[in-house]
C-alpha cells in the first residue's frame, strides 16, 4: 500500500513518468520534449490521473505505442491500476514543430538529426531556408527529399562533411 | 456558427455533415491504397520513400474522418472503411482508376506519368478544400482540417516537382506525361462537382465556398499547365462517384484492402 500522495505531488510523479516516455524512432527524444503531452489532471479522492497527448502526424503508426507506452510508465511509477489512468489522443489542439522543447531540439542534433526550422512547411518545401548539418555544424546542406523513412522527417546532404542527414520538417 | 460536437447537431445539419465525412474520408481512403501500391515499384528510390509516407499521411485522414462519423452513429470506423459496398461510397471515380496494367503481386506495369497527374489534380483539390474546412461550422471537422492542411503542404510539392521534371526533361517524358494527363482529366470531372442538393454544403457553413471550389481548382491546375507547357483538358465525368456510381476498379480495390477484415474482423497485426 503506497502512502496517499497529494494531487502536486502526484502531478509531478506524473511528468517525471511522462519524461521516460521516449518516441519509440527516436529513443533519446521523450514525448515531453516533443511537446506532446497537452494536458494532465490529478483527482485525489478517488485517485485518478487523465492525460492528453496531442498526435505528431496523424497517422503516424507510433501513436498506438505512444499512448500504451505513457499509461504502462505512469502506472508502474505510481502504483495504479489501469481504470485509475486515462491516456487519450486529443484533436483538440493541433500538434506543430514549434511545440519541440528547446531541449527536444538539442536532443534531436545529439541523435544524429536535424531540428525542425522554423519556417513554414512552404518556405521549407521552396528551400527558403538553411539547415545545418547535425554532425558538422556547416549551412551548406541541400534539401535531397521532401520525404524521408518517416512522414515526419525530410532528407538533407551536407556539402561540408559530405554526410546525408535527417531533418525533421516543420508542420 | 459553430457546432461543437455530435450532441450539437440537428436532423437538418447531420444529412449534409456526414455526406461531406462521407466524401472526405472515402477520398483519402482510396488514394492512400492506390499511393500504397507503389511501394518497392515506384521508377525512383526517393519516389517509393514518398509514397509510403504519403499513403500513410492519407489513411491517417481517412482515419479521422471515419472516427467523425462512428461519434455521429454512424458504425465503428473499421466496418465503415472496410464493409459499406461501392454503391455507398463517394469517392471521387478519379482515385479509384489503377495504376496501370496489371495488378500490384501480378505483372504490375503502372503507370507512373498518370499516376502523378493523378494525384497532383487531387492534392490541388484536397489543399483547397482543406482550407475551406479550416473555417467548418462544425468543430470537430475543423480541428482536423487544421492539422491535415499542414501535411497536405508537402504532397503536392513533390507532385508539382515531378510534373515539372517529366513537362521538362525530354520529348518522352513530355509526351508520356500528356498521354498520362488525358487519361487522369478523362475522369477528374466529379472530384469537383458539387451537386444541387449539395447547397447545404454551403447553407450550413460546412465547406464554406463549396460550390466555387471547382472553379479555383481549375484556375490552380491551368496556371501551373501553362506554365510547364501542358494542354488544357476539360474534365470530363463519365461516371458521377459523390453519386454512388463507380467503375468496378473500386470494387477490387475494397476486396484487396478488406480481405482480411472480413475473415477475422479481430485480427491485429
Ligand atoms: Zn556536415
Amino acid at each position: 500500500m503506497q502512502p496517499k500522495l497529494s494531487a502536486t505531488v502526484m502531478k509531478e510523479r506524473v511528468m517525471t513518468a511522462l519524461a521516460g516516455v521516449s518516441d519509440p524512432e527516436i529513443p533519446t527524444i521523450s514525448i515531453v520534449d516533443l511537446g506532446m503531452v497537452e494536458d494532465v489532471r490529478v483527482h485525489e479522492a478517488p485517485t485518478r490521473v487523465e492525460v492528453d497527448l496531442v498526435p505528431t502526424f496523424l497517422g503516424c503508426p507510433a501513436l498506438a505505442m505512444i499512448s500504451q507506452r505513457a499509461m504502462t510508465a505512469i502506472r508502474t511509477q505510481l502504483g495504479l491500476s489501469s481504470d485509475q489512468v486515462r491516456v487519450v489522443f486529443s484533436t483538440r489542439s493541433a500538434w506543430d514543430t514549434t511545440r519541440i522543447h528547446p531541449q527536444g531540439r538539442d536532443r534531436l542534433k545529439a541523435f544524429g538529426m536535424a531540428p525542425p526550422p522554423k519556417v513554414s512547411a512552404s518556405e521549407f518545401v521552396a528551400g527558403q531556408t538553411s539547415v545545418a548539418c547535425p554532425f558538422c555544424g556547416s549551412e551548406d546542406t541541400k534539401l535531397e527529399n521532401i520525404f524521408g523513412p518517416t512522414a515526419c522527417r525530410a532528407m538533407f546532404y551536407c556539402r561540408r562533411c559530405r554526410n546525408p542527414f535527417e531533418a525533421i520538417k516543420p508542420v | 456558427m459553430t457546432i461543437e460536437g455530435p450532441n450539437h447537431v440537428k436532423p437538418e445539419y447531420r444529412i449534409p455533415l456526414t455526406e461531406v465525412l462521407w466524401q472526405l474520408a472515402d477520398d483519402d481512403l482510396v488514394i492512400a491504397f492506390r499511393a500504397s501500391e507503389w511501394l518497392g515499384l515506384a521508377p525512383h528510390i526517393e519516389a517509393d520513400v514518398a509514397f509510403a509516407s504519403i499513403a500513410q499521411d492519407e489513411m491517417g485522414h481517412a482515419t479521422m474522418y471515419f472516427e467523425l462519423l462512428e461519434a455521429l452513429g454512424e458504425g465503428s470506423r473499421d466496418d465503415l472503411a472496410h464493409l459499406r459496398p461501392s454503391a455507398e461510397r463517394r469517392n471521387a471515380v478519379l482515385l479509384e482508376i489503377p495504376n496501370g496494367s496489371g495488378s500490384y503481386l501480378h505483372e504490375p506495369h503502372f503507370d507512373w506519368a498518370f499516376t502523378v497527374c493523378r494525384h497532383y489534380l487531387y492534392d490541388v483539390f484536397e489543399a483547397l478544400r482543406l482550407e475551406a474546412l479550416t473555417q467548418s461550422s462544425y468543430l470537430p471537422l475543423r480541428q482536423v482540417a487544421q492539422k491535415a492542411i499542414r501535411e497536405e503542404v508537402y504532397h503536392l510539392a513533390h507532385q508539382e516537382l515531378w510534373l515539372r521534371q517529366l513537362a521538362e526533361h525530354s520529348k518522352l517524358t513530355r509526351a508520356r506525361l500528356v498521354d498520362g494527363l488525358s487519361q487522369a482529366m478523362s475522369w477528374a470531372g466529379d472530384l469537383t462537382w458539387a451537386a444541387p442538393w449539395q447547397a447545404a454544403f454551403e447553407e450550413f457553413s460546412l465547406v464554406p465556398g463549396y460550390r466555387a471550389l471547382q472553379q479555383r481548382w481549375r484556375d490552380a491546375i491551368d496556371r501551373k499547365f501553362r506554365e510547364w507547357g501542358l494542354p488544357l483538358l476539360k474534365a470530363e465525368m463519365p461516371l458521377n462517384g459523390r453519386d454512388g456510381r463507380h467503375t468496378r476498379h473500386l470494387d477490387d480495390v475494397l476486396s484487396t484492402l478488406s480481405e482480411v477484415y472480413r475473415l477475422d474482423p479481430t485480427a491485429k497485426w
